[in-house]
């Protein structure tokens, strides 16, 4: 088990070495000549107007929503998948029932109109 | 350092309630000496994997719109990327002046990260895996989706409003997708009734999973290609509607760190189909390693088929895609699935009614 993780913990911090090596060998040699109009946001040439950081449409927060319902849901499913085959005929049952509520969740939001995106 | 990471170590061991060991106990010094060669292994096979897949990606670009592609640097052009690679890494550094500075440059960080790590979860063999983990689907999932969050980092932290729209249609796009990817995953789970990918990998040995789960190898293949962004769901770059989405304002070196990630992330999304759908490693003859590259590279190839043949979707229309057709077909399919494995059972004496 250390050794698992201690391998994940290599991969994770070893990954995030190597991305900071790249971009100090990039910052080694780079050119140095800074100038205003590099740094402006691009935005076709235009001038930007206005800030960026508004209030943001209200669809992807509804999706935002029903996907943190469902991946929930899905993650209660993958133990149960797993033990699916050495268990009897109950845990079908009551999985066909956890899945009717899933249905019943999408038919839901379907009438709501969440699904679409205007 | 080492006292560092012996209280770190102590530390967990007491929050999950394990017997102390002291960490040269519990991890020898052979055990991080093989960390460090496959990692140092994973990390050359992803150096090699996107030179690789960059030009292919070009090569078959050029072959399906019926043009040559890059074929001057070095034999048929093979060392077109390299010569990129070079150019980019001494490239000046850009940053917009009105950005979220610390936002904006670990974003590309991120992602190489994620990628590196998703590389080191891969089952390249039997006992060729750097880490395998009981749980190894959820968590190759899981750590999958935290692309979702190096996209918005990079969205937000420009302060562009054209990385701030693609920024958010992509995020909502890996999101709704995810669902459907991570149903059609649990038919498999449910025929081979392990998370490991070593096991899913040699319990088809005898028959692969996609011909015994077709409607999943259909549903994951769509909802892999919407994860990576690949068209037909491209939202993300839709260069007509906002000038390249997240990235438009990363140039030069983190622009090449977010298109490393990229082609990472399409090898191992392909790798991952061909571990659940084309019996990983499995393969007479050859050493199972090559087998696994090989499977990944024709899944590739047929991802880049699909990407190159079809046009942009609508992106209300990818969204109702999703919600109203894939994820109740991968509910129904899940359902028919446990019959068929129900049924089966009953018919081979497996259980009892």
């Amino acid at each position: 088990m250390a050794k698992q993780f201690g391998t994940l913990f290599l991969f994770l911090a070893g990954g995030f070495v190597l991305s900071l090596v790249i971009v100090f060998v990039n910052w080694l040699l780079r050119p140095r000549n800074p100038n205003v109009a590099k740094s402006r946001t691009y935005e076709c040439g235009l001038e930007t107007e206005g800030p960026t950081w508004v209030q943001f449409k209200i669809s992807y927060y509804l999706y935002a929503l029903i996907f943190v319902v469902f991946d929930v849901e899905v993650v209660f499913l993958y133990p149960w998948a797993a033990a699916f085959k050495s268990a009897g005929l109950l845990p079908f049952v009551e999985m066909a029932i956890f899945i009717g509520v899933l249905a019943l969740g999408i038919w839901f939001a379907w009438k709501k109109g969440a699904f679409e995106w205007n | 350092m080492v006292g560092f990471l012996t209280t770190i170590f102590n530390w967990a061991q007491g929050i999950l309630g394990l017997p102390a060991t002291s960490l040269a106990d519990a991890l020898p010094w052979w055990d991080i000496l093989w960390a460090f060669i496959y990692f140092v292994g994973a990390v050359i096979l992803l150096i090699i994997n996107v030179i690789m897949l960059i030009w292919i990606e070009r090569r078959a670009a050029g072959f399906f719109q019926e043009r040559v592609g890059p074929n001057r640097v070095g034999p048929l052009g093979l060392l077109q990327t390299v010569n990129d690679t070079i150019k980019l890494l001494g490239k000046e550094w850009i940053m917009p002046a009105a950005a979220d500075k610390l936002i904006y440059l670990i974003a590309p960080l991120l992602i190489v990260t994620i990628s590196v790590t998703m590389y080191g979860l891969l089952p390249y063999g039997p006992g060729i895996t750097p880490v395998t983990l009981n749980v190894g689907i959820l968590f190759f999932l899981a750590i999958s989706s935290v692309n979702t969050l190096s996209v918005l980092m990079a969205g937000w932290g420009s302060n562009n409003k054209y990385s701030l729209l693609g920024g958010m249609r992509t995020v909502a796009q890996i999101i709704s997708y995810e669902i459907p990817m991570a149903l059609s995953i649990i038919g498999i789970v449910m025929i081979t009734g392990s998370l490991d990918l070593g096991t899913i990998a040699s319990s088809q040995a005898h028959v692969w999973n996609v011909f015994i789960q077709p409607v999943a190898f259909v549903i994951f293949v769509i909802s892999a290609l919407a994860e990576l962004t690949k068209s037909p769901f491209d939202m993300t770059e839709a260069e007509q509607e906002f000038v390249a989405g997240y990235h438009t304002e990363y140039s030069g070196i983190r622009f090449t760190l977010f298109f490393m990630g990229e082609y990472a992330n399409l090898f191992s999304m392909s790798a991952l189909g061909v571990v659940l759908f084309f019996g990983g490693a499995n393969g007479p003859f050859l050493p199972p390693w090559v087998w696994f590259i090989g499977k990944t590279y024709v899944f590739i190839l047929f991802m880049l088929w699909i990407r190159w043949t079809f046009l942009r979707i609508r992106v209300d229309k990818m969204m109702k895609f999703n919600w109203k057709v894939l994820i109740p077909i991968s509910l129904a399919n899940l359902l028919l699935t446990g019959v068929g494995i129900k049924i089966w059972q009953a018919a081979t004496g497996a259980i009892k009614w």
